[in-house]
Formats: structure tokens, C-alpha cells, sequence
């Protein structure tokens, strides 16, 4: 035990003495968090778009003027040409063209219907979806604004109703930052800390300091405790940094338990850190460790339900991402602070990553090799 | 335990089709200061290599301090220190920490740390630097401190791998005067080299050639077998056929 | 020139003699556009959807099976109380749950507005929207088939919507393309950024500085076997985009090789820089995985769109190449189109370029001095 307290104290010199790679480890990902946040949002505000007008008349201006006054719509250019439309969705200057034909008013009085066509940039991925659900609901508003104006011909002839009520739940906001403040601090955590981990053994290697530790008695087991213990702290530092400015700066929702939070977060780190030194032991050189780290965060990023849901994923990546801690984390973390899910609802997730974690470092401890076969 | 530090019988190790050691057999008596002698390539870094449990031999055994170092490497690297021809102290932690990083690997007490720190930088005449990061200072210093460092937890027996290439003749003599030092206090010394001069200092020698020992015995000795003036003339005489 | 010429052959024996390493280089790309291909999607369906139907009847499975047969929605748990609906949202069981009033049948049989609750799990705000319009679109074509009466209020305005460029909506035309920017970044910084810190490291690159080539020889000669490594990576990505994928290319195909190479040159040229700058492989490792991994999956409009961004944000956009690439090769790819529109991109990928470029060099020189 003592060997594990002086080679994790050494380690923490190391990382403490370069001011670089502190810098790296705890201001940079922090500044990234402030920032990246506002980034990751499928928010729909002041999307530019074109209104193609042929019928000029007092119910397309009707149509127009909703369109106008809802915040989600900012309109560039109301030229009635359709080739200058398609000449502004090609350039990318729009995101939608709205086309209103020239009898829209006639149709719409004479047989209570009436077309108009929207033409959507596909190229803006979901949030064209978004903005074409929106201007849909515009419209079907602004049609019954329409026809509540008029006297209903016979109240025994209402059809029945369902009457719909909507209830948002854990976002009530729609609050996107809330969504994704906890995903980057998990996406950062894990960077640093496989990153730093997988250069780690491999460095020494490089270094020539491995083969005097090599020759000393210590066991493999310690040697992979100790190595693991200063990320795993480092890990834990961010955690409760980012959630502060998560707090602070982003109000998030906490509702549930925050001992619970870092109880995971605990063994999570433990997987993260593991398979940096896992991988660490494995190869030779730090140029090596980089191309599998980057393999693997990609994957743990990529397919961890952070940046797009794990359930618009194909069936079989579905299955893969089972084994990607991130994934867990990512799942837990969110149910915990916005959900206030307490163990009970997380016991599945975690006692994948409580296996993970005891399977990532009996291997670590194997990989690792005090003398060449 | 015997007196006898370390028992190597036809110790063997081949890569593939490549036999880097071939049936090596010599004892090393205790408090011995042996030098371990050859051309790059000869063998002796693989045969140190072996001794100190990096690296498992595939056949013929060797006993180091007792314990067998295919079966009990952790045992036997209790009992020894190791110094590489790659400075391997960290270059950003201070004198100071090193030794109670490795201090404290080898289980020393926080209070046995700092007395022999102490001791040894004292004895070193390091006392002024042993605050600052290795990294700053000289190479002969920083080759004397990873020596001391090597005999912190005080074993029966320091490996040292060509612990003074590169090194100044001065730095070079002081750091013989700590082997015998070491030595004079019941450490057995292995050391290799490819300072024919330094071979002289050494209570016996071997000198390797192609993976087996072409000559072993007190350097005087030696000399007058081979009827040659000095160990550089010999080395040359036997080296040249395998080269 | 000559002395370049031996740098060159030198470089290229490197990753000839390294075949391994060179092929993990170019297939690396292959394979992570491979899998995040099925993996970066946003289309919405599997619906996991839970039933509170305290008084059942011929009305309100009649309206389940509306949603069973939806084809979007698969009804994963039907509980007795609003209040058992809390774990099933908190483990994850259900993403949205319908709620009938215990008066929902008698309601609609009298003509009183019935009650239905649609309670969605919104964590994610975008799925939770797409979500609640799902299921209000189900409920109210059950209603326009009620028998009653056909319920149309007296205007109707019909919205024809027409996706252009991507048609069937499908998110792997969009993503395949950005993936391409994404991993093709990633891997040529890294490239760079250690085969020079590396060179440091072990001081051969000092015996490098001290031969008569001048820096810029030294960085063509670095970036010339990378730039043919990366190139080799964008074929394949591409032939993959289009044979496994299926992702349209409506545009020139020699305009986005070129484009393609381009960008990889200022990946490259990237990696350089942060190389020229730090002495160890662990802080360039660090800088390049800092400043290119989260930057790129989120400022670079690959998944997340530009225009939803505070401007401050779009501004620091700018000095992100991924997101040049991204509109090029959407452009290209799903648009069709050529350099009339994408000049202003292409220029600044080429200027980026050039200005990287010309600063490791200059950081090259200083270390001469």
C-alpha cells in the first residue's frame, strides 16, 4: 500500500510541475465547456428565409405576417421569383422558401382550402425537419384564426373532439444547454483522462524510467493502482469544476442526488483511466498510443448518445454501444441531474460499468508486463 | 545464504534463430566487484538483463541473491539495485524526491527516507542541489545521484549497465571511488563497461564475446595468461574474430 | 533541391518501411466513417411509448392501435396510474407516455372534449419535439376518422412541403459528408503533430536543422508523404460514402478530390503549427486533441447547425476548417454544385492554408536563431 502512496505522489509531481499540461488538463477543457455549450443546439431562432408571394393579397399578407411575427422566422428576401429562391437555397443564404400561389385567397374562400408550398434546405439536417414542423404550425394556426373569425353554421354539428394537452417532461424550458452541459463535461472528463493515462505507461517506456520501476519490487497490481489514482482524482476535480460552472454560469437542473453523481462518476473514471493505461501497456511508443486513443475516444464520443440519440441509431450500433462506458455515464448522469433518478432507476447502467471497471483493470494489471517473455 | 551473490549455470537466451547468450556460467562471490566486459552486441546487456528479471531466460539458471530469477524475479528484485546506461532517474522531480519515490517503492519508512536522503546527499556533496529538478543539472551529477539512488533501500547487490559513458574522467574516478565505497560496505558490485581502464578496478572480470565468456579471472591474472600488457590488448585480441 | 529530394525519399521510406503504420493511417478513416456512418443519425422512430388507461375500452385500444400501427411507435409498458409512468421515464423504459382521462370514452361518445394527456420525455429538447408532433399528428388522424363527422374547421391551408436536396430526409447524407471532415482532420493533425515533436524528442531533428535545407524545404518534405497518406484516406472515405452508404455525389467528383486534398493539406499544416510550437509529444498530443476534437464535432455545423448559434460563436466558427469542408462537400455531394458557389469556401481552406504554412515555417526559423 505505502508503494501505491509514493508512486501516485511522484505522478501528481509530475503532472503539477508542467505548467503546460495543467493548463491543458484543468483551464483549457473548462474554457471549452463555457464555450462549446452555446454551441450544441438544434434551437430554432431568426432562420432566414424567403416568402415568394404571387397572390399579393390580404390573406397572404395574413399568412406572411405570421410568419413574420413568430421569432423563429427572419425574412431576407420577399423577391417573388422562384429562381432567385432557388439560386438562395443553392448558396445556402436560406433555409426555407415559401411559395404562396397566385389564387390562394380565391381558393381559400371558395372551397376552404388552399395550398402553399415550402421548399426546405435538406442540407440543414434536423434542423429543416424542425423548421418545416414549425412553419406547418404557423400556418395551421393562422387557418384557425381564420375560421374562428366566421359564424359557425351549427353548433349540433361539432364533431367530437379530442381535446390534447401536452406536458414536456425534465426540460420543461426546452432548455438545450441543460441537455448538453452535462454531455460535454462527461465528453472532457473522459478525454483527459484516457488521453493523458494512454501516454502515460508509454512515455516511460519511451523515457527509459519504466525499466528502473520494472526492477524494483513492486507489483503490478500497485504499479496500475497508483498510475490510475492521480487521473482518477484529476477526473473527479473536473467533475465538480464543470458542474460548478454548470451551476453557476448555465443554471442546470440538479434534482437529483449529487453524492450519487460522483459515486458513479467514481467508477466510471476507473473505466476511462483503466483503458488509457490498458491500451498504455499495450504498445510501445506514444505515436502508437495516440492512433488507438484516438480510435477509441472517437468511438466513446461518437456512439455515446451525447451528440445524437443512441435510439436514431442503427439496431446493431445499438447493440455496440452497450459496451461503451460513455454511453452509461452519459445515461446516468443526465437521469441523475435532470431526472432525479436515484439508484434504483440507474442499477442497470451502473452495474454495467461497475463490471467494466473490475474487468478494464484486472486487464490493465495483465497487460502490464514487468519482464519480456 | 551463502557467500556466493550470484550462481549463473549455461544461461541461455535466443531470439527466434538468434542466440544472444549462449550457456554462460560464472559465480559472483559477495561483496565482488565483477566487471562484465564485450563489444556492442556481444551479449552482456541481454545477459544483465536476465540477472535482474526484465527479461526471461530460455534456458540454464541463475541464482541471484539466492532466489532463482525464472521463478522468483520479484525476490530477487528486492535484494538488488539497477542502474541503466539510459539515464532513468525524472528528470522533473528533485534529488530529493527521487530517492523517496524509490525509498519508499522498497518500503522504507517516511523517517529511514529522509535520514539516508540525508546521508547520501551529504556523502555526495549534493546537499545544495538536492532541491532542484534533475533535469538542470550536469550529467555526472545527475549519473552519481542515479547510482546513490540504485542503493537507497541498501541491497546485496547493485547491476550497474555502463553507468559512466559519456561521463568526464574526474566524474568518472569519483564515481569509482563510491563503487568502492558501496563495495568496502559488503555490496556486490556487477558492473559493465566499455572503459578498458575501468576494467582494471574491478576484482575479476569477464569478457564476452559473441553470447559466451571468451576470458573470466582477476585482471592481473588475465593479463599474464594471455601474455598481453593491458585488458584493452586483450579485449582487442578476442574480440576480433567475432568481429 | 536535391537536399529536398533526399528528405522526401527519406520521409517516404519511413512509412514504406512502417507499412503497418501506414495503412492503420489510411484505413482509420475508413473505418471510423464506417461506423459512426450507422451510428451519427437523428431519425426519430422506435418510439419507446407507455399506455395509462385507467378504464379501457373499445375506443381507447382502438386509438393504441392507431400508434401500435403508426410504424414510428412501439407501446413498451401500459400501466394503471400516471404516477407508475415516473421510473419507467427515469431508467429509460419510455421516451413518451399517453395518458386517457378515466372519463376519455364516455367523454367522446357525448360530444364533451375527452381528455388525453401526451407526456414526453424532453431531455433532449429536438426528440421531444419531433416527438409530441408524432403523436398529436396520430391522435388527429384518429379524429378526422371518427365516425361522427368528419371534423374540419372552415379554413384549411394545406402546407406542400418539398425537402430539397435530401429528399428522403435521411441524416446519413448529411452526416457522411461531415463525418468526412470530422475524422479527416483528426487523424492528419495528428500525423504531423507527432512525427515532428517526435523528430524532436529523439534530437533528429536538430541534425535536420543543422543540414543545409531551409525550413520550408523541411516542411514540404514532412507534409508531402502525409498529404499522400490523407489523400489515400479521402478516396476511400469517398468510393465508401457512395457504395456503402449510397450518399449521392450530384457534383463534380475531381472538384472534391481537389477540395479533398486541399483540406487535408491545412490539417496537416495545422498539426505542424502546435508541433512547432511544444517540445514533448504528450502537450502536442493534448494541443491537437483539444483543439480539433470537440471544436469539430460541434462548431463545425456537422451535426449541429450553424444558425442556431450566439454569434459570437459563428464568429469563432470561421477559424474552424472542418467547417469550410463540412459546406463544401455537402455542397458538392447533395447540392451539386460547383466553385460558382463554393469560391468564398475554397479560398478559405486555400488561405487558411497558406497562412498555417507560413507560420510553422516562420517557427522553424526562429528556432534557427
Amino acid at each position: 500500500m505505502r508503494q501505491i502512496f509514493f508512486l501516485a505522489q511522484a505522478e501528481v509531481l509530475h503532472i503539477v510541475r508542467d505548467r503546460i499540461l495543467l493548463a491543458q488538463t484543468l483551464i483549457v477543457p473548462m474554457v471549452q465547456l463555457l464555450v462549446l455549450s452555446n454551441a450544441a443546439t438544434f434551437e430554432i431562432r431568426n432562420t432566414p428565409i424567403q416568402i415568394i408571394d404571387f397572390d399579393r393579397s390580404a390573406a397572404s399578407r395574413g399568412v406572411v405576417n405570421h410568419l413574420a411575427a413568430n421569432g423563429y422566422f427572419d425574412i431576407v428576401d420577399t423577391t417573388p421569383s422562384l429562381a432567385r429562391a432557388n439560386e438562395r437555397l443553392l448558396d445556402g443564404s436560406i433555409t426555407m422558401a415559401v411559395v404562396i400561389p397566385h389564387d390562394f385567397e380565391v381558393s381559400l374562400v371558395k372551397t376552404g382550402v388552399a395550398p402553399v408550398e415550402l421548399s426546405v434546405n435538406g442540407e440543414k439536417g434536423s434542423s429543416a425537419g424542425i423548421v418545416q414542423s414549425y412553419a406547418t404550425s404557423v400556418l395551421i394556426n393562422y387557418a384557425k384564426s381564420l375560421s374562428a373569425g366566421r359564424v359557425l353554421s351549427d353548433p349540433a354539428s361539432r364533431p367530437a373532439q379530442i381535446e390534447i394537452r401536452t406536458r414536456s417532461r425534465y426540460n420543461a424550458t426546452q432548455n438545450y444547454k441543460f441537455y448538453m452541459v452535462p454531455g460535454i463535461l462527461v465528453a472532457l472528463m473522459t478525454i483527459i483522462g484516457s488521453l493523458l493515462s494512454a501516454q502515460n505507461i508509454a512515455r516511460e517506456k519511451e523515457l527509459g524510467t519504466l525499466e528502473q520501476l520494472n526492477v524494483t519490487p513492486i507489483t503490478r497490481g500497485q504499479f496500475i493502482i497508483a498510475k490510475l489514482l492521480p487521473f482518477w482524482v484529476l477526473g473527479l476535480i473536473e467533475l465538480a469544476l464543470g458542474l460548478l460552472i454548470g451551476k453557476l454560469v448555465f443554471g442546470i437542473p440538479m434534482v437529483g442526488s449529487i453524492p450519487l453523481l460522483f459515486g458513479v462518476a467514481a467508477v466510471y473514471l476507473a473505466v476511462a483511466v483503466g483503458i488509457g493505461l490498458w491500451v498504455s501497456a499495450m504498445v510501445e511508443t506514444q505515436q502508437q498510443a495516440m492512433f488507438v486513443t484516438f480510435f477509441i475516444v472517437n468511438i466513446y464520443l461518437l456512439m455515446s448518445g451525447l451528440f445524437t440519440p443512441i435510439d436514431s441509431m442503427a439496431p446493431w450500433v445499438q447493440s455496440v454501444t452497450l459496451v461503451n462506458p460513455v454511453r452509461h455515464f452519459v445515461t446516468i448522469s443526465r437521469a441523475i441531474l435532470m431526472k432525479g433518478a436515484g439508484p434504483a432507476e440507474i442499477a442497470q447502467p451502473f452495474l454495467i460499468l461497475l463490471g467494466t471497471a473490475v474487468f478494464v483493470l484486472i486487464v490493465a494489471v495483465n497487460q502490464y508486463r514487468k519482464r519480456a517473455a | 545464504m551463502s557467500d556466493i551473490a550470484i550462481e549463473v549455470k549455461d544461461l541461455t537466451r535466443k531470439f527466434g534463430n538468434f542466440t544472444a547468450v549462449d550457456h554462460v556460467t560464472f559465480q559472483v562471490k559477495a561483496g565482488e566487484v565483477f566487471g562484465f566486459l564485450g563489444a556492442n552486441g556481444a551479449g552482456k546487456t541481454t545477459a544483465f538483463r536476465m540477472l535482474i528479471g526484465l527479461l526471461q531466460p530460455t534456458g540454464g539458471s541463475a541464482r541471484v541473491a539466492g532466489f532463482d530469477v525464472a521463478k522468483q524475479a520479484e525476490e530477487v528484485k528486492r535484494r538488488i539495485g539497477y542502474m541503466s546506461q539510459r539515464f532513468s532517474l525524472y528528470e522533473d522531480l528533485t534529488p530529493r524526491e527521487n530517492i523517496r519515490l524509490y525509498g519508499g517503492i522498497y518500503g522504507l519508512t517516511l523517517a529511514q527516507i529522509r535520514e539516508r536522503a540525508d546521508a547520501m546527499l551529504q556523502r555526495l556533496g549534493a546537499s545544495q542541489i538536492a532541491d532542484t529538478a534533475v533535469r538542470s543539472l550536469p550529467l555526472g551529477w545527475r549519473q552519481k545521484l542515479a547510482f546513490s539512488v540504485a542503493l537507497v533501500h541498501q541491497p546485496h547487490i547493485v547491476f550497474l549497465d555502463e553507468p559512466t559513458s559519456g561521463v568526464d574522467p574526474i566524474t568518472r574516478r569519483q564515481f569509482w571511488e563510491l563503487i568502492y565505497d558501496a563495495a568496502s560496505r559488503g555490496t556486490t558490485v556487477l558492473v559493465t563497461t566499455h572503459y578498458m581502464d575501468e576494467a582494471e578496478y574491478c576484482d575479476r572480470i569477464s569478457i564476452m564475446v559473441a553470447g559466451r565468456i571468451a576470458a573470466m579471472g582477476p585482471p592481473a591474472d588475465l593479463k599474464r595468461e594471455h601474455n598481453v600488457e593491458s585488458i584493452d590488448e586483450l579485449f582487442v585480441q578476442l574480440a576480433r574474430p567475432a568481429a | 533541391m536535391s537536399a529536398l529530394r533526399g528528405l522526401l525519399r527519406k520521409e517516404w521510406f519511413h512509412i514504406k518501411r512502417d507499412r503497418r503504420t501506414a495503412t492503420v493511417l489510411v484505413m482509420l478513416p475508413v473505418v471510423q466513417v464506417l461506423l459512426f456512418g450507422y451510428a451519427i443519425r437523428t431519425d426519430v422512430d422506435n418510439v419507446r411509448l407507455a399506455v395509462v388507461d385507467p378504464a379501457p375500452s373499445n375506443t381507447t385500444l382502438a386509438l393504441r392501435n392507431r400508434f401500435a400501427a403508426a410504424g414510428v411507435f412501439r407501446i413498451v409498458a401500459s400501466v394503471p396510474r400516471t404516477e407508475d409512468l415516473e421510473p419507467l421515464f427515469q431508467n429509460g423504459t419510455a421516451q413518451q407516455a399517453i395518458v386517457f382521462d378515466h372519463d376519455f370514452t364516455e367523454d367522446l361518445g357525448r360530444g364533451t372534449p375527452a381528455q388525453l394527456l401526451i407526456i414526453t420525455d424532453a431531455t433532449e429538447p429536438n426528440t421531444g419535439a419531433l416527438l409530441q408532433a408524432y403523436a398529436q399528428a396520430v391522435i388527429q388522424q384518429y379524429q378526422l376518422a371518427l365516425p361522427a363527422s368528419p371534423a374540419r374547421p372552415a379554413s384549411i391551408i394545406v402546407p406542400v412541403t418539398r425537402i430539397r436536396f435530401n429528399p428522403t430526409r435521411e441524416s446519413k447524407n448529411l452526416f457522411v459528408p461531415g463525418l468526412m471532415a470530422f475524422v479527416l482532420t483528426i487523424i492528419s493533425a495528428l500525423m504531423t503533430a507527432i512525427s515532428l515533436t517526435r523528430e524532436k524528442e529523439t534530437g533528429t531533428m536538430e541534425a535536420l536543422l543543422v543540414s543545409p535545407l531551409r525550413p520550408w524545404e523541411i516542411i514540404v518534405g514532412k507534409v508531402t508523404p502525409y498529404l499522400a497518406i490523407g489523400f489515400a484516406s479521402v478516396l476511400l472515405v469517398l468510393v465508401e460514402a457512395r457504395l456503402v452508404f449510397n450518399v449521392p455525389v450530384r457534383g463534380s467528383i475531381p472538384l472534391l478530390l481537389f477540395e479533398g486534398l486541399l483540406y487535408v493539406l491545412v490539417s496537416l499544416a495545422f498539426g505542424m503549427l502546435i508541433s512547432s510550437r511544444t517540445s514533448s509529444q504528450r502537450i502536442a498530443m493534448m494541443g491537437v486533441f483539444l483543439t480539433t476534437l470537440l471544436p469539430n464535432i460541434l462548431l463545425s455545423g456537422f451535426i449541429f447547425p450553424l444558425e442556431s448559434m450566439p454569434a459570437i460563436l459563428r464568429w469563432i466558427s470561421y477559424v474552424i476548417p472542418g467547417r469550410w469542408f463540412v459546406a463544401i462537400a455537402r455542397g458538392i455531394m447533395l447540392k451539386g454544385i460547383g466553385l460558382e458557389y463554393l469560391w468564398r469556401e475554397t479560398l478559405y481552406i486555400a488561405g487558411l492554408a497558406t497562412v498555417l504554412l507560413a507560420a510553422s515555417i516562420r517557427s522553424f526559423h526562429e528556432r534557427l536563431e
